[in-house]
């Protein structure tokens, strides 16, 4: 299955990586030559067949909801490329 | 003193024949002297280990030494290390020093283990080559022409090579068995579930699990007894007791029932590789093992339903890399789309882009269903398929990969055939079954690998069966040219 330009350039959109305009060709057919493999699963019939969550089809462990971690709030902030004031900096949002 | 088993190890320090410090500076020396060969480590922790080979060695003198006190591995570097770079082989996470430990990593601290430092991988372990690591390919020491597997190239080939008797992996379609294959060592990659998977960086969080690469069943047997077990970080870790996984090595595996899989020996598979596992079956009947015919009707759909199920989860899971929290940003962002858009663009390589667009399409309005929701209910088939065989049959055994290490560059230009390389160990991840690779002789020179998949949480019974191999063989003694 072929898969457009156009199509590609949503889909960057939707993941937010930015594709050059000179590899969008490229990334078409290799998308496409993917998209070929998968498409074998449209002639398996699977009427009635439940989704595979997990497994061993096991639920949720569940813990008391206690504190167990310290507030390392200063470390974490250490990692981030910009901050000011105790906060993780971005451009300008609103005008 | 390189060649020494995790096992001898123990006993070498026990017995004091050498302390913890001689070891792990003799095998950082040959990190430093041999390594340039094969591009095996990303980051090499050579103070740190020092300082806890001295501490291991202080807790041996004192008589008071846990499991795997003084033993060096290291770790892939998928695993978060307090104070030390963890970049899951991406540009993106160059740059970030974890604040944390995973919990494979606090377990293998707890045990008193040294760690030498941090295993090259595919990007965001997406690969089978070792060839998508923003360090640069991992070369296979058996020839430095191959590739050493994927995506935990570097751990199996630092085990390969010696230069560290046992390492962390992780393994979501075949990255621990395959480059054990590909690398003639041994790896295991346990049920889903049996090893925490707090602070393994995520790449599909339902297929995910950690896992050791050794030399010996036993030495991976003495791994997972340490890695495996409940965790209350990890909501999705099996809530039940481990065993102590040496326990049963020498039991006998007279009367054991081998599963042998028409589907794992048609088209595709190298005929010499298709030999070596016939031999090894061969052998395992000498022990007293009985083959039985089995079939797995739905395995073709294996690499199918992976390539919908693993590129969504990641979609999903390597959103978190937006370049405001940690990571790689782009230079002077004219905004916050623009801040995004060319962090992620600029911060990923090719194949984990690829990934994230495949799993955006299959998530996506209108096509969720036919995608998404088809391929779990295709999985649940693929995992029936293993209920019904584990009827009849104790373990399955097939290859590990159709075909020995390739060239490097060999298959980059064409995704679909580096994903086949994975044909025989994916459907074990979608089903969430354990499975082992251990050497089983040699095609065109290179090592081959034989596949063993046992039952759920069925770990003990599989080392039981790959160590009753490994004593009547000497494949897994074998040493790769350039380790000599």
């Amino acid at each position: 299955m072929a898969v457009d330009a156009q199509t590609v350039e949503k889909l960057a959109e939707l993941a937010r990586i930015a594709i050059s305009k000179e590899t969008i060709d490229e990334v078409s057919s290799r998308l496409g030559d993917v998209l070929q493999l998968v498409d074998q699963l449209q002639a398996v019939n699977t009427d009635g067949v439940l989704p595979m969550a997990h497994p061993l089809d096991e639920v949720q462990v569940l813990r008391r909801d206690q504190v167990t971690e310290p507030n390392r709030r200063e470390e974490f902030l250490a990692l981030a490329p910009q901050t000011e004031a105790g906060l993780y900096l971005v451009p300008k949002v609103i005008d | 003193m390189h060649q020494l088993t995790i096992a001898e190890i123990i006993r070498g320090l026990r017995d004091k024949q050498f302390s913890s410090v001689e070891i792990t500076s003799h095998l950082l020396e040959r990190i430093q002297q041999l390594d340039s060969q094969f591009n095996s480590f990303i980051t090499v922790t050579g103070e740190q280990a020092i300082q806890q080979a001295a501490a291991a060695d202080a807790r041996l003198a004192q008589g008071d030494a846990p499991a795997l006190c003084g033993v060096p591995i290291a770790h892939k570097d998928i695993f978060c290390t307090r104070g030390v770079r963890t970049s899951c082989g991406s540009k993106m996470l160059d740059n970030f020093v974890s604040p944390y430990d995973a919990t494979v990593v606090e377990n293998f601290l707890q045990a008193g283990a040294v760690s030498l430092g941090k295993t090259n991988m595919d990007e965001f372990a997406m690969g089978s080559s070792n060839e998508s690591s923003f360090y640069g390919p991992v070369k296979n020491p058996w020839d430095v022409t191959r590739i050493p597997g994927g995506s935990s190239g570097g751990s199996a080939a630092a085990v390969a090579a010696q230069l560290v008797p046992g390492t962390t992996a992780s393994d979501t379609g075949g990255s621990i068995r395959q480059p054990a294959a590909m690398t003639g060592t041994t790896g295991l990659k346990p049920t889903y579930g049996r090893v925490s998977r707090w602070g393994m960086i995520a790449f599909a969080s339902s297929l995910d699990q950690g896992g050791p690469i050794a030399r010996t069943a036993e030495d991976a047997a003495l791994m997972l007894s340490v890695m495996a077990g409940p965790d209350n970080k990890d909501s999705t870790c099996l809530n039940r007791p481990v065993q102590d996984y040496t326990a049963n090595l020498n039991d006998s595996i007279a009367g054991l029932k081998i599963g042998v899989p028409s589907e794992y020996f048609g088209e595709g598979l190298d005929s010499e590789v298709g030999a070596r596992v016939q031999e090894a079956l061969q052998a395992y009947e000498k022990l007293g093992a009985e083959l039985v015919e089995i079939s797995l009707p739905h395995s073709k759909l294996a690499v199918p339903a992976y390539y919908v199920i693993a590129p969504a989860e990641a979609s999903a899971n390597l959103s978190r890399f937006d370049g405001v929290r940690y990571g790689y940003r782009c230079e002077n962002p004219a905004d916050l789309r623009d801040l995004y858009m060319r962090s992620r663009g600029e911060g990923f390589g090719e194949e984990v882009k690829r990934r994230i667009l495949v799993g955006s399409y299959a998530l996506s309005a209108g096509y969720y269903d036919a995608y998404y929701n088809k391929a779990q209910q295709v999985r649940r088939l693929i995992k029936q398929d293993f209920v019904d065989a584990f009827q009849k049959v104790d373990v399955i055994m097939g290859p590990t990969a159709p075909n020995p290490a390739f060239k490097l560059g060999e298959k980059n230009a064409d995704p679909v055939a580096m994903y086949l390389e994975d044909i025989y160990t994916i459907a074990t991840n979608l089903a969430g079954l354990p499975g082992m690779s251990i050497p089983c002789g040699f095609a065109h020179g290179l090592p081959v690998g034989l596949q063993i998949i046992g039952n759920y949480l069925d770990e003990a019974r599989m080392l039981n069966v790959a160590h009753q191999f490994q004593q009547a063989s000497d494949w897994h003694q074998q040493i790769a040219p350039a380790a000599k």
